[in-house]
């Protein structure tokens, strides 16, 4: 310890002397799925290109891609922090706890980790509020259904995957009363054959729009291969299915932040913070509504998007009873963040358990 | 809860589809295994498949060739677990390892370009009377004809393992090699050869996920098979048969949960998560009570001159 603290002085004073540039800003990023999935890891590289982009020389990125969530990622994110790196960010909700063991042990390092919900003095948590854009989906997806039964592959049931689901289905059921939704957990991020068996399952049993929270572009395609199905882009635009089933999407966009927040390591004005931004912010995207959507369906499609962005609108606006028949909000209610952050009920209507 | 909303017929048919992945993997990897050589790269060899099946069939527009490509990708990556592990005689299962990670790295490279084509349709068979037979027909008689292929390798390896002089020898070979050389047989060769014949089927497997099962590419998309299908032969004790049981029960197992949780069975969902590798275990350790016939030189290196 001595020594290194010599030599770092040493380091400094040298620097100081002679007047050399600082040492470029690290910035590493920590993957669940290939940067190649098509979606959720993918959109966190451009985010991570974006920073390259915008600070050139003054920021080294690196990256490890497909960590498992668990002991690993404390391993990769160690070897990060003594690979002299200055701000990580984590971006699974499976490195949660993770996330913090290490910043215990590296107070000097920042971390980030999306969408989870522990902070620490060097750890800032931030997320983006998907259900806006799920809102939308689920409308969309309630006025197309023509078999009145919405397919939904889940991941992981975490709050933020419930909120999606609810969110999907109150605002399909306000479009279309006789909608169901057809739930089915994959216990995966990303396993192309795994989803596309779990789409195929969900259009053998009569879905006709499939609503994915896993990330690679599978579902998409079985629901090419079956036809008369459609679905829609996940974390990114997925615009390869322009032509097929996808019809929308909801499009995650990462850069800005990494921006923002490599800048505050820069300028050392970095503090822990809860960022949780929506479509107003424009960390939530819709992509392109295709043909196959009808013109007036589109726009009503478009006005629930302006009325979220401009906080007009909340898409968890009472009434609204929970899945056992309590009251959860009142008429004009609107859910509180902490609910939201911790969600771990269905709504009235969606059949079925939630996994502990 | 709504059991009628599973349609067993299209079950049974999608389980088929589930399982032949990791089916071909298994049975290439058991005689690679038969004759004494433990490749943990099947994982590497799969992926690898995938990506040049898929490569050339977008390229050709045949799924065909796409499958023939995916044979030899597969075959020329056990080459480089050869020169390891044959000629170089390193440690088998640090080079198997080091050739999945390599699979891996070079597959993502390889579909760069890739990711987002639609690859050519696999064709079904469509064989008159016989596909038409209501229940069976859809089950036994309709499907693409790379699944017929697995389950003919399978019956085709147990055949050979044990009625041919060359399954004798390949498993004389794999159980005591020295004894194998002493008697005049080309072990190294015979080696070789078992090994590219697990390169290849393992290849057909990845390609059956980007051009059948799922049919798309993206990076890793083979996401653990051919671990499963590793263990597969271990715990289907080596025997081909049980080695398929072992695939379609895993495959069948996983389908099966899925149909279950959209039918809203109020089944724990955890079980049902985690029931495709219970079953699939406790029903092949159950079979392999008898005595294990792992081949006695599993993983031994061999040099003549030793």
């Amino acid at each position: 310890m001595k020594l290194t603290s010599l030599f770092t002085s040493a380091a400094m004073a040298l620097g100081l002397a002679t007047g050399v540039m600082a040492e470029p800003t690290k910035v590493g990023f920590v993957y669940v799925g290939p940067v190649g999935d098509g979606g959720w890891t993918y959109e966190h590289d451009k985010g991570r290109q974006a920073v390259e982009a915008e600070f050139g020389d003054d920021v080294e990125t690196t990256f490890v891609e497909s960590v498992a969530e668990g002991p690993d990622a404390e391993r990769v994110m160690t070897q990060m922090v003594l690979e002299g790196a200055d701000l990580i960010f984590t971006t699974s909700f499976g490195y949660m706890d993770q996330t913090i063991n290490v910043a215990k042990k590296f107070p000097n390092v920042r971390f980030e980790h999306a969408t989870g919900y522990k902070t620490a003095d060097n750890v800032s948590v931030y997320s983006a509020r998907f259900y806006e854009g799920r809102a939308i989906q689920g409308m969309i997806a309630g006025e197309m259904t023509k078999t009145n039964i919405i397919g939904y592959i889940g991941s992981f049931p975490i709050p933020e995957v419930v909120r999606g689901i609810n969110s999907a289905y109150i605002h399909a059921k306000k479009v279309n009363p006789d909608v169901r939704f057809k739930i089915v957990w994959a216990y995966t991020w990303f396993d192309p054959a795994k989803e596309a068996d779990a789409a195929k399952v969900l259009i053998e049993q009569g879905a006709d729009v499939i609503l994915q929270h896993t990330d690679s572009t599978a579902p998409l395609a079985a629901a090419a291969e079956a036809g008369n199905v459609i679905g829609f882009g996940q974390a990114s635009d997925m615009a390869e299915y322009t032509d097929g089933p996808r019809v929308s999407s909801i499009i995650d966009n990462w850069g800005p932040y990494y921006i923002e927040r490599t800048k505050a390591v820069m300028d050392g004005t970095w503090e822990t913070v809860n960022t949780w931004d929506g479509i107003g912010a424009g960390m939530v995207g819709i992509g392109a509504m295709t043909d196959k959507i009808p013109a007036d369906v589109q726009d009503a499609a478009n006005a629930l998007k302006a009325s979220i962005a401009s906080g007009e609108y909340h898409p968890f606006t009472g009434p609204l009873k929970k899945q056992d028949g309590s009251d959860w909000l009142a008429e004009g209610e609107v859910a509180d963040d902490g609910t939201l952050a911790g969600m771990n009920f269905y709504v009235e209507g969606i059949e079925g358990d939630i996994p502990n | 809860m709504d059991l009628s909303a599973i349609n067993p017929v299209l079950l049974v048919a999608s389980l088929m589809v589930a399982a032949t992945p990791i089916l071909l993997a298994a049975i290439g990897e058991l005689v690679v295994e038969k004759a004494g050589i433990l490749n943990l790269g099947v994982e590497g060899m799969m992926i690898i498949g995938a990506i040049c099946g898929f490569a050339v069939a977008v390229q050709t527009d045949s799924s065909t060739l796409g499958f023939l490509a995916a044979a030899i990708g597969g075959a020329v990556l056990s080459l480089l677990f050869v020169i390891l592990t044959q000629v170089a005689l390193a440690n088998q299962v640090a080079s198997g390892l080091a050739l999945t990670l390599f699979g891996l790295g070079l597959s993502a490279l390889l579909g760069q370009s890739f990711v987002g084509l639609k690859p050519p349709p696999t064709p079904e068979l469509n064989i008159p009377f016989l596909s038409d037979i209501p229940v069976l027909g859809p089950i036994l008689f309709s499907h693409d004809p790379v699944l017929y292929l697995g389950i003919a390798i399978v019956a085709g390896v147990w055949a050979a393992l044990k009625f041919t002089r060359a399954g004798l020898i390949l498993r004389a070979v794999g159980e005591n090699h020295d004894a194998a050389h002493a008697l005049g047989y080309k072990v190294i060769r015979i080696r070789i050869m078992a090994i590219l014949f697990g390169g290849a089927c393992a290849g057909l497997g990845g390609a059956y996920i980007s051009l059948v099962r799922v049919p798309l590419w993206t990076e890793g998309m083979t996401a653990g098979v051919g671990w499963i299908a590793l263990a597969l032969v271990v715990f289907g004790s080596w025997k081909p048969w049980r080695v398929l049981l072992g695939a379609y029960l895993f495959g069948g197992v996983t389908v099966v949960q899925l149909n279950l949780q959209a039918a809203g069975v109020a089944i724990p969902v955890e079980y049902l998560a985690m029931s495709p590798y219970l079953i699939t275990i406790v029903v092949l350790v159950i079979l392999s009570k008898d005595k294990s016939s792992a081949p006695a030189s599993l993983g031994r290196i061999f040099h003549a001159s030793h």
